[in-house]
């Protein structure tokens, strides 16, 4: 589905990525973990053509997303959905007007039909209750949930959640997870988590790629990272578990 | 650093400002012809920066007006030329201080606004959400906005003229005597329509280039909510000094 190839990215002369190679395969939830700073968010901000590499490749239907102009990754962006660790809802607008926004901008539809798509879209995330509250009146979990409402409304064939669990109490983080396996299975979704929770990992996750010093150091099934005896896998893995 | 490493550092720095002020103004002013057309946006912005405007204008134009009538017809009276105080008077008004001080009252009310909206917009990732929801956030922020500063400063200008004018007639007829008609007669027979025209047209660059200025400020600004202060910071001080100085500029030009 997305084919990374040798991707390098520098800030102001520090190595970041330093040739990451992955293959995020479809209709899986591929989680990308590691510790903080080493350029998970970095990396998922390439594959929407947030961030431009210094070199590298990036190939999805057929293109490398790396070379194309602004307008061209325009297309590309209605198929690839970014939730942000914050959200980043429009706080001048109520919860479903910030799940309408994406629905006046690029179908062609009646204002009745926008706002029925928007509810049902809310109601997807069990949020219909909180549609007319600001951001602002949100709790974290809400605002996620919120953005991920708007994420869904362009119908992306790929989601990239950049750490959807961070900040939230362990049972809203499973309600949170739960919530993206049941809108994967439901709308045939590649998902791709930026995560540090180990367990969320094994239980939620397909694949799991762990970066390290700007590298994938390992990646695999949850089952085969639980067996491989990698010193700073090892160490992270158990870290978590204590 | 040595001072001429600190020197060439900001030297370029005002160099890449300048290229990118510059850039954005053209992006900004051409996206706006494309689809779709933010025709809603446009208005909800005139209405931002010209009508909410309006009050302060007035009242910045009328004081302003009333002031220089009082201090020319003092320096006037020394060589007795007191008859021609409402021609200065709208002279002085139509060509330089309308405009001039319409734009640092529009920068003050709304540039500033603009700034920190954009800014608090960029670090709370809401521009880059609009480009994951693949709407170009320079033609859905800046386009608009862009626009409606460059329709509205010339009608914000006429009224600052007409109600400067007003604040010194007043002062002319009523404060220091002199008779109206004379006032009338002198502000017709110094003021061309070239006068009038040369401010309208002074405010449409200065409409462009205040929006241009503030919308770049607050689009790049980086740093937390600091960050965002500093921007609207430099923003308002970058757009009144360069308005004073493009005023100079265009003045020799027209003149």
């Amino acid at each position: 589905m997305i084919n990374i190839k040798d991707l390098k990215k520098s800030f102001d002369g520090f190595e970041v990525l330093r040739g990451v190679n992955l293959i995020i395969p479809a209709n899986q939830i591929t989680f990308i973990m590691g510790q903080s700073g080493t350029g998970k968010s970095v990396l998922i901000k390439h594959i929407v053509g947030l961030l431009k590499p210094d070199s590298g490749e990036i190939w999805f239907d057929n293109q490398d997303i790396t070379k194309l102009s602004e307008k061209e990754l325009q297309k590309i962006r209605k198929k690839i959905g970014f939730l942000f660790q914050e959200g980043a809802l429009f706080d001048s607008m109520t919860v479903k007007e910030n799940v309408m926004f994406p629905l006046k901008e690029h179908f062609k539809m009646s204002k009745k039909e926008i706002e029925e798509k928007a509810e049902e879209l809310l109601s997807v995330v069990n949020l219909l209750e909180a549609k007319d509250k600001y951001p602002s009146e949100l709790s974290g979990g809400m605002r996620k949930r919120a953005a991920l409402a708007r994420t869904l409304a362009l119908q992306p064939q790929i989601v990239l959640f950049d750490e959807p669990t961070t900040g939230l109490d362990p049972i809203l983080q499973v309600s949170i997870m739960k919530l993206i396996k049941d809108l994967k299975e439901r709308y045939s979704l590649t998902c791709v988590v930026i995560s540090h929770d180990v367990p969320l990992a094994f239980k939620f996750a397909d694949r799991i790629a762990f970066l390290h010093q700007g590298r994938i150091l390992v990646e695999g099934t949850p089952e085969e990272i639980k067996t491989i005896g990698e010193p700073f896998i090892r160490n992270f893995i158990e870290s978590a578990l204590i | 650093m040595n001072f001429f490493a600190l020197l060439g550092k900001a030297f370029l720095k005002v160099i890449c400002d300048c290229g990118g002020i510059f850039i954005f103004f053209l992006q900004s002013f051409f996206y706006f012809f494309t689809r779709p057309f933010r025709i809603g946006l446009l208005i909800k912005y005139m209405e931002f920066i010209g009508v909410n405007s309006f009050l302060v204008v007035f009242l910045t134009s009328l004081f302003s007006g009333m002031v220089t009538a009082y201090q020319v017809n003092i320096a006037l009276a020394k060589v007795g030329s007191q008859s021609v105080l409402g021609g200065v008077v709208a002279l002085t008004l139509t060509r330089e201080l309308g405009p001039v001080l319409t734009a640092v009252v529009v920068i003050a009310r709304a540039g500033s606004a603009i700034s920190a909206e954009l800014g608090s917009m960029r670090i709370t990732e809401q521009i880059d959400a609009l480009k994951i929801m693949a709407v170009n956030p320079i033609q859905y922020l800046v386009s608009p906005r862009l626009w409606a500063g460059i329709l509205v400063l010339p009608l914000l200008t006429a009224i600052a003229d007409l109600v400067g004018i007003a604040g010194g007639y007043i002062v002319g007829a009523f404060l220091v005597h002199i008779d109206p008609g004379i006032l009338t007669a002198r502000m017709i027979d110094m003021v061309d329509l070239k006068d009038i025209m040369s401010g309208i047209y002074k405010s449409i660059f200065f409409g462009a280039f205040l929006v241009t200025v503030c919308g770049y400020k607050g689009y790049y600004a980086s740093g937390g909510a600091e960050g965002v202060g500093r921007a609207t910071t430099e923003a308002v001080v970058i757009s009144t000094v360069g308005i004073l100085i493009s005023d100079y500029i265009l003045t020799t030009i027209f003149f």
